[in-house]
């Protein structure tokens, strides 16, 4: 069983290669993506099943043990994440069928997407903090082509501030692993967070942590650090820009929680939790005030990226198992909810030849099943009950009223109705205003209308399914609450991942 | 060395940081080197400085006689130099497509992706 645990990574690794092996079929590689991400989703489920049945999974790579080998580990939280990643993949891969133009299918769109999964995966996998800058690194430089694939200036003007800001923050990551390894002589986060307690020279320990707080600080786009987001978020292609609206940004989350619960106690640091407090409220509100100023649409979403990142951070901030649980259970539903609403942009913007909110407007009274779709994970997204959203914020702001952070939460609370509001602002504009351009009436929707079929179901296909799971999580929320609050006792309580990880030898 | 390394290591850092606040993209490029270069001779460092004691374990013995440089954090710089080298081959084609494509390498000209009314491609 152990073994399957390398399988996530392989499985794209593999396909990546199979389609660079075939340069010119494009066809092969639609169909070799959409199979690669379903196998993927089975792999997470089964891995699911039995990290739930047998507790933590780990791989000791080429048999050397723990903390002198590359180890994989899954727990509960690395699970949820690889099973999400793969349900952004496929729904990515799927959508992409009916997006991605052929030139770009041809400039190797589909492997490099392949190999974004496999970093995406790699990362949250690796039990070693050397590795899990390796992934970054392979994440990156997949983000980075898949960035500027088009090749258009604005592209490239965007990418140059993506990569700046990444390569820097990869530069101070770089640092703190030395640091760290310095001070505890090990690479291994099971062996990090049994060695840390007992350190004699601790006087370095909170260098390394905020330099950590600062390298995945950037990779999520928190408050002083996420100008990089919204520079480039919105040049892409939209299918990129949905993947990477819905998993990159996620990864700096995942890193967060895991070296804040697991290496980083609030014992250890206990400064930390006061910066991500503020950083979390900070995060929130400039987010939310970046959004509520565009007209643009794929800007305004970009800039929500930033303002859910705040709610996960602000969990993150109170460290109780209800609010980590929070955490985790925001995060499965804003991957689902944002990314959905990056496809549905791309939908509206082949109907209405136009991402300027101004230019757009009457789509309800033309596709009314789309207006439907999209209320979907925008409302999940300002949190009405009884979509994925309410529950997720509910968790959050209940354990921020049990921690009594009175300041924070009303500010979590005032940034629901900006988020509403700035939701509402779309349906208003694109929706339900008459339509601004109604003189050239032939025009709209021409290149929508002239896909074909199966380009059309590829592009619906991926937003129902990601709509249907969130009105389900949201309707039968039991069993993710007690998957969410299995996973965070697991990751607050360190000794179960370090004694799964070396076998209980100090 | 064990007074030299640290200066070397602080005055990369001081460069590193001065050229990326520059405007031109070529001295951001430089300074984004120079920053990575700063990260693995601290990680060299952070593995203790010997001279003439390898770390290996001689012919018939059962350890390694102190002091000894720790190995490790050598193999790590390697893998961070190899995978530095890649990133950045990537990232000065990446800023000369840029210069082509938006005909300066200005960078407080680019603002255009920043701005509220510019739409997206």
């Amino acid at each position: 069983m152990n073994r399957l645990i390398i399988l996530p990574v392989l499985v794209p690794l593999t396909t990546a290669l199979i389609m660079l092996l075939l340069p010119r079929r494009i066809a092969v590689h639609r169909l070799l993506g959409v199979l690669s991400t379903l196998l993927l989703s089975v792999v997470s489920v089964i891995l699911l099943n039995s990290v739930l049945s047998g507790g933590i999974l780990s791989l000791q790579a080429g048999g050397w043990a723990a903390p002198f080998g590359i180890t994989m580990v899954v727990d509960t939280f690395s699970c949820i994440m690889l099973a999400m990643a793969s349900l952004i993949g496929l729904t990515t891969a799927i959508y992409s069928i009916g997006s991605v133009d052929e030139k770009q299918e041809h400039n190797f769109y589909h492997p490099l997407i392949q190999l974004l999964l496999m970093g995406i995966n790699g990362a949250f996998l690796t039990g070693d903090i050397f590795n899990l800058y390796v992934w970054f690194e392979v994440m990156l430089i997949s983000s980075f082509v898949l960035l500027v694939l088009e090749g258009k200036p604005e592209q490239f003007e965007g990418a140059i501030k993506y990569v700046t800001l990444n390569l820097l923050s990869s530069a101070i990551f770089l640092a703190a692993v030395g640091i760290l390894y310095g001070m505890a002589g090990t690479l291994n986060m099971a062996d990090l967070a049994m060695r840390l307690p007992m350190l004699e020279h601790r006087e370095l320990l909170s260098v390394a942590a905020v330099l950590f707080l600062i390298t995945f600080g950037i990779k999520a786009a928190v408050f002083p650090l996420f100008f990089w987001l919204p520079a480039s978020y919105h040049t892409p292609h939209v299918a990129v820009s949905a993947i990477f609206a819905g998993l990159l940004t996620k990864v700096g989350v995942y890193a967060i929680i895991r070296f804040f619960t697991t290496i980083f106690t609030l014992e250890s640091t206990p400064f930390i939790h006061h910066i991500l407090l503020w950083v979390s409220a900070f995060t929130m509100v400039t987010g939310v005030l970046g959004a509520v100023a565009q007209y643009d649409l794929r800007k305004l979403l970009s800039f929500h990226i930033i303002s859910q990142i705040g709610y996960m951070i602000f969990a993150i901030a109170i460290q109780s198992p209800l609010a980590i649980a929070g955490g985790l259970l925001f995060i499965v539903h804003n991957i689902a909810a944002k990314t959905n609403l990056f496809y549905l942009s791309g939908i509206i913007r082949l109907l209405s030849g136009s991402w300027n909110l101004r230019q757009i407007g009457g789509l309800y009274a033309t596709y009314p099943l789309l207006g439907l779709l999209f209320l979907v994970p925008a409302l999940a997204l300002a949190g009405i009950p009884p979509l994925s959203g309410f529950w997720a914020k509910l968790t959050v702001i209940q354990a921020g009223l049990e921690a009594q952070q009175w300041l924070a939460v009303s500010v979590a609370l005032m940034v629901s109705i900006l988020t509403l509001y700035s939701m509402i602002k779309i349906w208003n504009e694109a929706f339900l205003k008459d339509n601004p351009l109604s003189g050239d009436e032939g025009q709209r929707g021409r290149e929508y209308h002239g896909l074909s079929a199966g380009k059309k179901t590829a592009l619906i296909a991926p937003a129902i399914i990601l709509a249907m799971f969130t009105i389900v999580s949201g309707l039968w929320f039991e069993p993710f609450f007690i998957l969410a609050k299995g996973a965070s006792l697991e990751l607050l309580d360190a000794g179960i991942y370090s004694k799964a990880v070396t076998g209980g030898i100090p | 060395m064990r007074v030299l390394l640290p200066v070397i290591i602080g005055l990369l850092y001081a460069t590193g940081i001065y050229l990326i606040l520059r405007r031109s993209m070529v001295k951001v490029i430089f300074g984004l080197v120079v920053l990575g270069h700063a990260a693995n001779l601290m990680i060299f460092t952070v593995g203790r400085l010997t001279k003439g004691s390898p770390a290996f374990v001689p012919h018939g013995a059962t350890g390694i006689a102190e002091p000894f440089a720790d190995p490790l954090p050598q193999a790590l710089i390697l893998t961070a130099i190899v995978i530095g080298f890649g990133i950045q081959a990537f990232t000065i084609a990446l800023f000369k497509k840029t210069c082509q494509s938006l005909k300066t390498e200005d960078l407080d000209e680019m603002r255009n992706t920043d701005q509220l009314e510019k739409e997206s491609p």
